[in-house]
């Protein structure tokens, strides 16, 4: 018996302190990811929506008929457009053809070029970008005259809606994973190990780390497919707008997720079975659905749409929409970061103790007074 | 070795558990005996750092329990989880590596112990997709794969069949044997007879008795002797100073009619009960009967 005493004293005394928060940390993130990526559906999902994309942004082209319309100043450039999948409306002048451009009756006109610097003599006038396929089967690239530059246009707001309405359904299910994970642990009562292994906060920030990873890796799989996408269906001209918004979407959404993802957890450890999660779930879910909706309903009301640019829950929409449309001044969205970091941070640690308070009560739903009060236990 | 130090803890106004403390000594399997809602789960909860106490604490080779050390202990709560969509072996090497042991180290020990519970054939296997009895075998396996330096089982053998009881004490016993002390809770008295070698006795958050079992036994068992005769036995009911138990015709067991046992003031009764029975006839049979542990614990508590 001495022996074995002694063996194990001099063995705790050569012991480290055990795992590390980071390293805890770091085994619950990969776990999180390990088992998404497993997951059948989870790569269903994602290649949907990629498909999605491809067909959002091929099929017009395809089903709409394709002919793009010309008008066209010029008999003989007429003849040769007409051979092409064009539909070309003959105008007398090159005041009638502009006019139809900016009634956007046709996309493009093609006139006679008179600057001199066209090899092929003719130039092309268009409202915000020329039309790619019109582009192409002039030859040589002729001159282009843009009668209304720097203005987006609607169809590009339009696509910009639609992004986002996409990068929020990604966080969504980021979200609902990470409740659904809280829950799951729960429900099976794994959780009870757990808390007897690591630390809860590990646990937690473990959760919040795969999840995030996991879900800007999709941002980011969407961000490489879309210009592909819109190559491929030939909106190079949309690609150039949207790309030099895209720096800004990244450090937004990262944090926009940040900031809700301790609250979906708590979500999910204040009920002890999934069937339940849907009850917990409506605060958070309003949280992201909430501000995506005003941010659509209010876009063209400037004052309404700086406030909501610093509003934590609604700027990772608003401010990089006022930035795209040129509204808002270099230094505004980098007070917008820190008010959200400064939002995540008091979120984070608010979320820290209703999680710990509810991780071990099992029965029905956990009040959250309840949850708060017992977070010293 | 691990000592619980006069802990008390208190769920609102109901006192849970009233300064309880015993030790669990190295190489030994200390049986934690109780009614449900005695106290088990909490005391253990307790020990694990789930729950904290109000009063007292709970050391380890004297050191106080902190995450560090706790994470050289295995466990394996009341209420069984593990992840049910992850691989069996996976699972298991995961929890490996959560108490601090490398990828290799998880990996060659998680495979060991496989082949030890009989569950290798299933390691690739998630766990939903296992038998419940095979589903307790790999919590069993989550809760050793780190080596622990002490184990601490909330009710290890319920929910498991004969062949897998069988199992798991061999793989119990054979932690004890290398110096582990080993805690396990049941209400299935029988098992934790063949499995102890000490015992904790907690009946409504109290410790009842504490100490080796064969102490125990004596202590707080009533000594009694069971004799087989050629006839009728039935003459024991007339016999002064005992009381009959049992009386099934040439068997009957019989024990002192007071508290003070077959050996007070010079003359043996046991001995003299020997004599009337070969005065009387063939004996067949003279025994001792050793208590079980079911009196004990009635009589504990």
């Amino acid at each position: 018996m001495t022996s074995v005493e002694e063996r194990t004293s001099v063995e705790s005394r050569n012991d480290s302190d055990g795992v590390s928060f980071m390293q805890a940390t770091r085994l619950v993130a990969e776990r999180e990811i390990k088992a998404f990526l497993q997951m059948k559906g989870f790569w269903i999902g994602l290649a949907a929506i990629v498909i999605g994309l491809f067909a959002a942004s091929i099929l017009p082209n395809v089903l709409g008929g394709g002919d793009t319309k010309v008008a066209v100043t010029g008999a003989e450039v007429a003849q040769t457009l007409e051979a092409g999948p064009f539909d070309v409306e003959r105008t007398d002048d090159v005041a009638a053809a502009e006019e139809l451009v900016r009634t956007e009756q046709v996309e493009a006109a093609v006139v006679p070029d008179t600057t001199g610097q066209s090899a092929t003599g003719v130039s092309v006038v268009a409202l915000e970008n020329p039309p790619s396929d019109l582009m192409a089967s002039l030859g040589s690239p002729p001159p282009v005259n843009l009668l209304d530059p720097g203005e987006v246009g609607e169809g590009e707001k339009q696509l910009v809606i639609m992004v986002f309405a996409l990068v929020f359904m990604l966080f969504a299910m980021g979200g609902t994973a990470i409740a659904q994970s809280a829950v799951t642990e729960k429900q099976t009562r794994v959780v009870e190990i757990l808390v007897s292994t690591l630390p809860v906060k590990s646990l937690l920030a473990g959760k919040i780390v795969g999840h995030t990873l996991l879900t800007v890796g999709q941002v980011v799989v969407l961000a490489i497919a879309a210009p592909i996408a819109l190559q491929v269906g030939g909106n190079e001209a949309l690609l150039e707008v949207i790309l030099p918004a895209l720096g800004w979407y990244v450090p937004f959404l990262i944090l926009a997720f940040l900031l809700l993802a301790s609250m979906w957890a708590v979500a999910g450890s204040l009920v002890s079975r999934q069937e339940d999660l849907g009850s917990t779930m409506g605060l958070v879910m309003t949280l992201v659905f909430g501000p995506y909706m005003a941010v659509i309903f209010l876009a063209d009301n400037a004052t309404a749409m700086t406030v909501l640019s610093y509003v934590p829950f609604s700027a990772a929409i608003a401010m990089p929409v006022r930035l795209f449309t040129g509204e808002a001044q270099l230094w505004e969205p980098f007070v917008s970061l820190g008010l959200i970091a400064v939002m995540i941070v008091v979120i984070t640690a608010v979320a820290t103790r209703l999680y710990t308070g509810s991780l071990l009560q099992t029965g029905g739903k956990v009040k959250l007074s309840r949850a708060w009060s017992s977070a010293s236990d | 070795m691990l000592k619980v130090n006069g802990v008390s803890r208190s769920f609102g106004d109901h006192r849970v558990l009233d300064s309880v403390s015993f030790d669990v000594k190295p190489g030994r399997m200390t049986g934690f005996l109780g009614a449900n809602g005695a106290g088990k789960t909490t005391t253990m909860r307790i020990i694990l750092g789930v729950l904290k106490a109000d009063a007292g604490s709970v050391t380890w080779n004297g050191q106080p329990v902190t995450q560090g050390v706790r994470q050289r202990f295995g466990y394996m709560p009341e209420e069984r989880g593990l992840y049910p969509k992850m691989k069996v072996a996976d699972q298991i090497q995961w929890f490996g590596r959560l108490h601090g042991m490398s990828a290799a180290a998880a990996a060659s020990s998680t495979e060991r112990l496989l082949e030890e519970l009989d569950l290798s054939t299933r390691a690739n296997d998630k766990l939903e997709a296992l038998s419940l009895g095979n589903q307790q075998r790999a919590q069993i396996a989550a809760s050793l794969v780190h080596d622990p330096e002490l184990l601490i089982l909330d009710e290890p053998f319920s929910g498991l069949d004969p062949i897998a009881v069988d199992t798991v004490l061999r793989v119990l016993r054979q932690r004890a044997a290398d110096g582990a002390p080993v805690l396990f809770s049941s209400h299935q008295l029988s098992v934790v007879e063949q499995l102890c070698d000490d015992l904790v006795i907690i009946s409504t958050g109290e410790i009842k008795a504490s100490g080796e079992r064969d102490e125990l036994k004596q202590r707080y068992g009533t000594p009694r002797y069971e004799l087989v005769v050629g006839s009728d036995a039935g003459w024991l009911r007339d016999v002064p100073g005992i009381k009959v138990t049992s009386v099934d015709g040439p068997r009957a067991v019989f024990e002192p009619a007071s508290t003070d046992g077959f050996r007070n003031g010079g003359e043996a009764l046991d001995q003299r009960i020997l004599q009337e029975a070969m005065r009387r006839g063939e004996v067949r049979a003279f025994t001792p009967v050793v208590p079980s542990l079911n009196e004990i614990f009635k009589e504990a508590i």
